[in-house]
């Protein structure tokens, strides 16, 4: 019954977004206030139903009621709550589901917090909303239903892929989602932009919070996917350039082009058409991303269960939406004029730069990703494209972009003195130049790249440090007054310098996979290993019952200098049901280095078990760094000039008061 | 059937490689020189049961097979570039993680710089065409500018 | 001039959405590898016959074309195609040899005393290195090479009637023909 309530509301929101997708249009055309302001009702009611629609699913998910389809395939009685729950993203009707609860969260949001945005404006927003809303809905409903019932219902289900159970990808797709979901915003403000055939600094205001939200979201998405292959699939790695990882990370690579473009926009009144065509390309990276994933042509260890006919139906909504998009944008956007000038060396010009490099950077992840694809369209050879090319192709590019990273802020909007920044960054050599000969001594004159990248993370943490406390102009001015510009410095500014540095201690953690160490050995019980000065003994290797799975459980005891440090316990699992085998890895992190243990086969003979043991050091470092910029995006957010209703207080003030609030 | 059965083992074959262990110490060869090499080619080779793993990270039973192999060509006394050349014999350059430079990739391997340089090329010739920007202009205020900003400096003093 | 440049990326997505379509039309599964020893020589291979089988070796296989065909008893698609094998043996009279593929002799056996046996011959390769010889990446897969020991055709997965209808019987037709106008 339940189940039938979430279908009906369903079919329900399909109706409301066809409304949705029209009423508001027609009002803005026509100047009708009130069918113009009807778009924000629909993206309310459009939350509730589907709403209604995702408990429904988990309902039928948590009863383990076996007469839906969808619950058949993917659950099981044994399964703990938490994975039943989180296994209605699991699969794809599931996770198509999820995706159209993002859309509506982020309609609504738009719908709640935009009383500064003028109606037009947001009626055309909400409008494209809903077209996308209709697209996806219907998408769901005539291929992708999960509300099916199986008549007669099944005893019990099929349960979930045992790699799938597990807290950190339980939570990865919600927060992906919201990015890839949240980008639909940018891209709707600018397709309303293109149609009102208007863009000012006031747009680029009013799209910038939900862009830097939906970037966060993403950042995080990205890093617990990273995460939680790392400490599930058994040897340490976090990142495989597979297709699946590659289509969240374009729509990252073009979302931070975008939000620095923005600022251009906002703060010199150029770049206006380039920005609107970076909002249009990052939603359809992630509507591509969704066809890449979902249609079978392009394989991958993440891909759902594939479907030719679901493919083609995506296939239709990509053309649908990004050919309509960018042909509104080759119709409008010639007559966007931008007014503000800037000489090549300023900071306009670093931001350029910066989303040059950020573009071309997609780009050719882009060409990595879909190469095999054209050549095997074209009659070509069949190829495969793996990590050597994206090392050697999408890495170097990287290099410069982190180096401007950290001479971009310091330079003047307009005319930036790039000599005097070059100078100012003194500190910045000296610390980069230690950083590298730290390294090579380390690694013994290791791999290039690495001492390089190392070099790299020093040269950007230091400049942005060196920035902030040049702007608050500590050791230059009296204390008193520096603390008084840091308590008036605009929180945008914090957030820039923390996400900064959020990417320097990123870029650390990628270099020093090269100074990992790793050990595997066959071990008997009660032998030790040796490794990176940490002394690893197994006790011993136990039979444990879990829920739905019967594991061998080693104890594995650590000690540094003597000294005990942790008793890890690895272990693997066999799920009965579906006759799979896990490998739970056991990593031990003091956050500035992971002791990583994967219990391997036992020995032949019995008593004897094949453990693989890496240390990594600095690997903590590219989740925290990850975790950082997030932050700092949300710092950025948090500043009051995003936040409703500023304008209106200070109108009340006078003409200078209000200027400096629009500051 | 055919579309669902040899996939799903294939997939089941995947699973199973992106549980366990790879390199298992049996397989290791006593020289650590040619163990290194063979570490090394491995690294190159794609397993092709299991998507976007190299035959050193995969425990699928065809990267074992793969591993070996490429262990007995080198205890034989091949270079690194033959035994990567009797693996592609076998299994096609699809096996290649990094796709051979050759006229069917040279779009993939030259776009990329190629476009940063367009890119750079475009931007220089965008910037070129506007109107420059005057230093006299915008250097010098008028002195009923500076009163001005001094009138908005003083309203505004904390 | 730069108005056609503001139609660059809908060009762009127009050829994209191109390449989608014709790669979503192909019906290709795209798991599937084409053989890297096309109109090659097969390997050479010398193996011991399964049970009361004589040996199986490519010399003993020159002189007409040959169906080879990788299996084992572990494999669930091997079944499927087990019949198909058995109507190819029984009703069309094709010969195929088959070669045990990282099996246990034992089970082998097994399988094709319990469901019947297709082959004229079986050889065991139970470490798998003729497997690797041919580029073999699961079974079951199925070779057919010309009376000169060229291989000419791989069929990767199970046999269905439609490829044994539309693709393997043509094909020993054709290399039927030419053997046999050649001697």
């Amino acid at each position: 019954m339940i189940t039938e309530l979430g279908h009906f509301a369903l079919i329900l929101a399909l109706f409301v977004a066809i409304v949705q997708a029209t009423v508001p249009l027609i009002g803005a055309a026509r100047r009708h206030n009130g069918w113009m302001m009807f778009g924000r009702a629909c993206a309310l009611a459009g939350l509730v139903l589907t709403t209604q629609a995702m408990l429904a699913l988990m309902h039928a998910y948590v009863v383990s009621d076996f007469s839906v389809i969808n619950v058949i395939a993917n659950s099981h009685t044994d399964k703990p709550l938490l994975y039943k729950i989180t296994g209605v993203w699991g699969n794809h009707e599931g996770s198509m589901l999820l995706w159209v609860f993002m859309l509506a969260v982020c309609s609504a949001a738009v719908a709640l917090f935009s009383d500064n945005l003028p109606p037009a404006l947001l009626a055309r927003v909400m409008a494209v909303q809903g077209m996308i809303a209709v697209g996806f809905l219907l998408f769901i409903l005539l291929t992708s239903n999960p509300f099916l019932r199986s008549v007669p219902p099944a005893l019990n289900g099929n349960g979930l892929n045992p790699v799938l159970q597990d807290p950190g990808l339980a939570f990865h797709p919600p927060f992906l989602y919201l990015g890839y979901v949240g980008f639909s915003v940018a891209f709707s403000f600018a397709v309303a932009a293109l149609i009102e055939g208007r863009v000012d600094a006031a747009w680029a205001r009013w799209v910038r919070p939900w862009t830097l939200a939906s970037w966060c979201a993403l950042t995080i998405g990205i890093a617990m996917g990273s995460w939680w292959a790392y400490y599930t699939l058994g040897w340490g790695g976090w990142w495989f350039w597979d297709p699946v990882e590659n289509a969240s990370f374009m729509p990252w690579l073009v979302g931070t082009a975008l939000i620095h473009s923005a600022i251009v926009v906002e703060k010199r009144d150029t770049l206006k058409s380039w920005t609107i065509l970076l909002a249009i390309i990052t939603f359809s990276l992630s509507l591509v991303g969704t066809f890449l994933v979902r249609s079978g042509v392009l394989t991958s260890v993440h891909a759902f269960a594939t479907d030719p006919e679901r493919g083609s139906f995506i296939l239709g909504l990509l053309v649908a939406a990004i050919g309509g998009s960018l042909t509104l944008y080759a119709i409008r956007a010639p007559a966007l004029r931008g007014g503000g000038l800037f000489a090549p060396i300023s900071r306009e010009g670093a931001l350029v730069l910066n989303n040059l490099l950020l573009s071309c950077g997609c780009a050719t992840v882009f060409l990595g990703t879909l190469y095999p694809l054209f050549l095997d369209a074209t009659g070509g050879p069949k190829l495969s494209v793996g990590f050597p090319f994206f090392n050697r192709t999408f890495v170097p590019m990287m290099v410069p972009m982190v180096i401007a990273v950290g001479i971009g802020p310091m330079l003047a909007w307009k005319r930036g003195d790039l000599l005097g920044a070059l100078q100012r960054v003194w500190a910045a050599y000296i610390a980069t130049a230690l950083a590298v000969l730290i390294a090579f001594y380390v690694t013994n004159g290791g791999p290039v790249l690495a001492v390089l990248g190392f070099g790299l993370a020093t040269w950007l943490a230091t400049a942005v440090v060196i920035e902030l406390t040049d702007r608050l102009g500590l050791f230059r001015i009296a204390v008193r007054d520096s603390l008084h510009r840091a308590i008036r410095l605009p929180r945008a500014a914090y957030g820039m310098s923390i996400a900064h540095f959020g990417l320097a201690v990123s870029v650390a953690g990628f270099s020093a996979s090269a100074f990992d160490r790793e050990a595997i050995e066959v071990v008997k019980i009660g032998n030790a290993i040796d490794i990176a000065g940490y002394h690893l003994v197994l006790e011993s290797v136990d039979r444990i019952p879990g829920p739905n799975y019967v594991a061998d459980d080693a104890a594995v005891r650590v000690s540094h200098d003597g000294h005990l440090v942790k008793v890890m316990h690895p272990e693997r699992r066999f799920f009965p049901l579906q006759s799979q085998t896990t490998s739970e890895t056991a990593i031990r992190t003091n956050l500035l280095s992971d002791l990583y243990i994967a219990l391997g086969d036992p020995g032949d003979g019995g008593g004897a078990w094949t453990l693989r043991v890496y240390w990594k050091p600095l690997v903590p470092f590219i989740w925290l760094g990850a975790v950082i910029m997030a932050f700092g995006g949300l710092v950025s957010l948090s500043d009051r000039r995003w936040r409703v209703g500023v304008a209106k207080r200070a109108r009340g003030k006078g003409p200078v008061a209000s200027a400096a609030a629009a500051e | 059937m055919r579309r669902t059965a040899f996939p799903a083992l294939l997939a089941l074959l995947c699973i199973l490689a992106s549980v366990a262990t790879a390199v298992e110490p049996s397989e290791r060869l006593p020289d650590q020189a040619l163990e290194a090499r063979a570490r090394v080619i491995s690294a190159e080779l794609r397993c092709l049961v299991c998507q976007n793993e190299s035959i050193d990270e995969s425990h699928a039973d065809l990267a074992h097979d793969i591993r070996i192999l490429v262990r007995r060509r080198l205890t034989a006394g091949d270079s690194n570039q033959q035994v990567i050349d009797a693996v592609v014999d076998r299994y096609g350059a699809f096996v290649l993680l990094r796709p051979p430079v050759e006229p069917a990739t040279y779009v993939l391997w030259f776009a990329p710089p190629a476009l940063l340089l367009l890119g750079l090329g475009a931007a220089a010739l965008w910037m070129s065409r506007r109107p420059r920007l005057d230093p006299s202009v915008t250097a010098a205020l008028t002195d009923a500018e500076r009163r001005k900003l001094d009138a908005l400096m003083r309203e505004n003093a904390p | 001039m730069s108005r056609l440049l503001y139609l660059l990326p809908l060009l762009l997505f127009v050829i994209l959405a191109g390449y989608f379509t014709a790669s979503l039309r192909s019906g290709r599964d795209i798991r599937e590898l084409p053989s890297a020893l096309i109109s090659k020589p097969a390997p050479n291979f010398d193996l011991d016959g399964l049970g009361r089988s004589e040996k199986l070796s490519l010399s003993g296989l020159k002189g007409h074309p040959a169906v080879i065909n990788f299996f084992a008893s572990w494999c669930v698609p091997c079944r499927v195609e087990h019949p198909l094998l058995m109507r190819l043996k029984t009703e069309n009279h094709v010969t195929i040899y088959g070669i045990a593929y990282k099996d246990k002799p034992a089970d082998s056996l097994k399988l094709l005393d319990t469901y019947g046996d297709p082959y004229a011959r079986v050889g065991v390769d139970q470490a798998g290195l003729t497997g690797l010889d041919f580029g073999v990446y699961g079974v079951p897969e199925t070779y057919v090479l010309d009376s000169a020991g060229i291989i000419r055709k791989r069929f990767v997965g199970p046999l269905t009637a439609e490829s044994v209808d539309t693709e393997l019987l043509p094909l020993l037709k054709q290399l039927e023909h030419a053997s046999g106008g050649a001697s």
